[in-house]
């Protein structure tokens, strides 16, 4: 059994920032990632981030996890240990914990413990939708962005948000060809600065439309499009069809919750956060006590945000053990602050309200 | 309408621009950001602070044209690639505009004008390409003259041929 003031569960945006903000409080902390390399998500993100410069706005995903990065290199071996291709498989009440690597199981006894594992990706019901050539976009992402491997020809994407748009626009980039997107509703979910961007190098954006099957031999050759009313029914005739040898599901995420779940924590099924979420208190503890959970897996937002929550995050468990963080105070009003300002726009309404439905009250 | 087709009017592309068109004798930022979205790097990236957003980053940008010289430096910056710079000289409307796809323009090369439709519009000249760097976010900024009438239409370049 290894004894640490601090495991961290998920080394992206909130858990490498929680790491941060514990680890300059005082705290000796492990951090657990399931890939063979820090970052999450961050290292598939080639387009420039929005927020303001204290989330490092206008810097690109990938570079944003080179600075978290970096951040923890002054830390020496003791004071931070990471994990990489080690999978957290077991979280405990007791705050114990089964750790997965290299084909050996480690037991941690922590603490406290921050579970800050992302989401997973929903998928699509319809037909034929297990033919090779249909991703999930962030797969696409992964051979692309981190290996380097054009997916494709020619792609369809579903779904409009902002995932969707962005990875269009980076299919583009990588010389594949975009050949619709699809909406199921009548707008577009993501940033239409991104949804512009698309139109303009020629995509068309179709709205009240979907997938209806999928067809093809051996791999997907094409696709059935349906058109949809209102309320999501299909209309009988719309029927059209669009060959291409990709088709990219990019239809929202869920939050990881299941070591929560696991450890028995008390949870919430809130759909604007994105399905089933710990329960927790404003200082991110969730009900079993110096157990915290920041980022998606508390609901489903941008990664700047995920970044502020795993600060606060990290000051949190550091402030319930008795660590003191230099300037705790000053630190934990200005990153309410920025989750605040993030928040208070339109885009920010859905979170806003799941928040108010999981009876938060820092909104 | 333009949640669905994130085509922005005639209407909406003029309210960027100065009303005044004789103000394009020198070259303006237009920042077409019709969308409150939590963002400032443009406000906090000109030196001249020609842009104002304040203290909710949601809040659409304001730009004074008195005080923006064109410099471009918020072309680089914009993170959805909604600011271009534009100026009317000797009848013919340039333009700066952001470029991250490859292979990228050579000067003097005629490429594609192309609208928010994504429609081809006329021709157009590259009359300058400063190359992505890390100091311009890696974002390469590309120069292009074309004929002025096309001054509300146009928005990007695209290779001939394609």
């Amino acid at each position: 059994m290894i004894n640490r003031d601090l495991v961290i569960i998920g080394g992206g945006p909130a858990g490498l920032s929680a790491a941060k903000v514990a680890l300059d409080a005082g705290m000796n902390v492990t951090l657990i990632e399931r890939f063979n390399q820090l970052g999450g998500q961050l290292i598939k993100q080639t387009h420039k981030f929005f927020g303001s410069k204290l989330q490092y706005a206008k810097t690109r995903g990938f570079e944003i996890a080179k600075i978290l990065i970096d951040d923890l290199s002054t830390y020496s071996e003791d004071r931070l240990q990471i994990l990489l291709d080690a999978t957290c498989v077991g979280l405990y009440p007791d705050k114990v914990l089964t750790v997965y690597q290299y084909n050996k199981y480690l037991k941690y006894k922590a603490k406290s413990v921050i579970v800050a594992t992302g989401a997973s990706e929903k998928v699509l019901a319809f037909e034929n939708n297990d033919l090779p050539g249909i991703y999930g976009a962030g797969a696409i992402q992964t051979i692309m962005n981190i290996y380097g491997i054009q997916p494709g020809k020619e792609v369809v994407m579903v779904g409009s948000g902002n995932i969707g748009l962005i990875v269009s626009y980076q299919l583009i980039q990588a010389g594949v060809k975009v050949k619709a997107l699809l909406e199921a509703s009548s707008t577009i979910g993501g940033y239409l600065v991104h949804a512009s961007k698309l139109k303009r190098l020629g995509v068309d954006l179709l709205t009240n439309t979907t997938v209806k099957k999928a067809l093809g031999k051996d791999q997907l050759e094409k696709i059935i499009t349906v058109r949809l009313d209102d309320q999501w029914k299909e209309i009988p005739g719309s029927e059209k069809e669009i060959e291409t040898d990709v088709l990219c599901i990019s239809v929202g995420l869920s939050p990881l919750h299941q070591l929560m779940s696991m450890a028995g924590a008390d949870m919430l099924d809130i759909s604007e956060l994105g399905g089933l979420v710990p329960k927790k208190t404003c200082d991110y503890e969730t009900s079993i006590k110096n157990v915290y959970a920041c980022g998606d897996v508390t609901g489903i937002e941008e990664a700047s945000s995920a970044m502020v929550e795993g600060r606060i995050c990290g000051l949190m468990a550091a402030n319930h053990l008795g660590f003191k963080h230099p300037n705790a105070l000053e630190l934990e009003n200005d990153l309410n602050n920025q989750l605040c300002v993030l928040r208070q726009g339109p885009c920010g309404e859905k979170i806003r309200c799941g928040l108010k439905k999981a009876g938060e009250i820092n909104v | 309408m333009f949640e669905k087709t994130a085509v922005a009017t005639k209407e909406m592309v003029k309210s960027r621009f100065p009303k005044d068109k004789k103000v394009l004798f020198r070259p303006k930022a237009i920042i077409e950001c019709y969308h409150e979205i939590p963002c400032n790097p443009c406000e906090t990236s000109c030196p001249f602070h020609a842009i104002t957003i304040g203290e909710d980053i949601n809040a659409i940008p304001q730009i004074d044209f008195d005080k923006c010289t064109g410099c471009g430096i918020c072309v680089h910056s914009c993170p959805g690639l909604a600011i271009m710079v534009a100026m009317i000289k000797n009848g013919k409307a340039y333009f700066k505009i952001p470029y991250e796809l490859l292979p990228l323009p050579k000067v003097n090369e005629r490429w594609l004008a192309v609208d928010r439709n994504g429609d081809v519009i006329s021709d157009c000249k590259i009359e300058q390409v400063m190359t992505a760097k890390k100091s311009t976010n890696h974002t390469t900024v590309v120069t292009v003259s074309l004929e002025q009438p096309y001054l509300y239409d146009f928005v990007t370049i695209r290779r001939k041929h394609e």
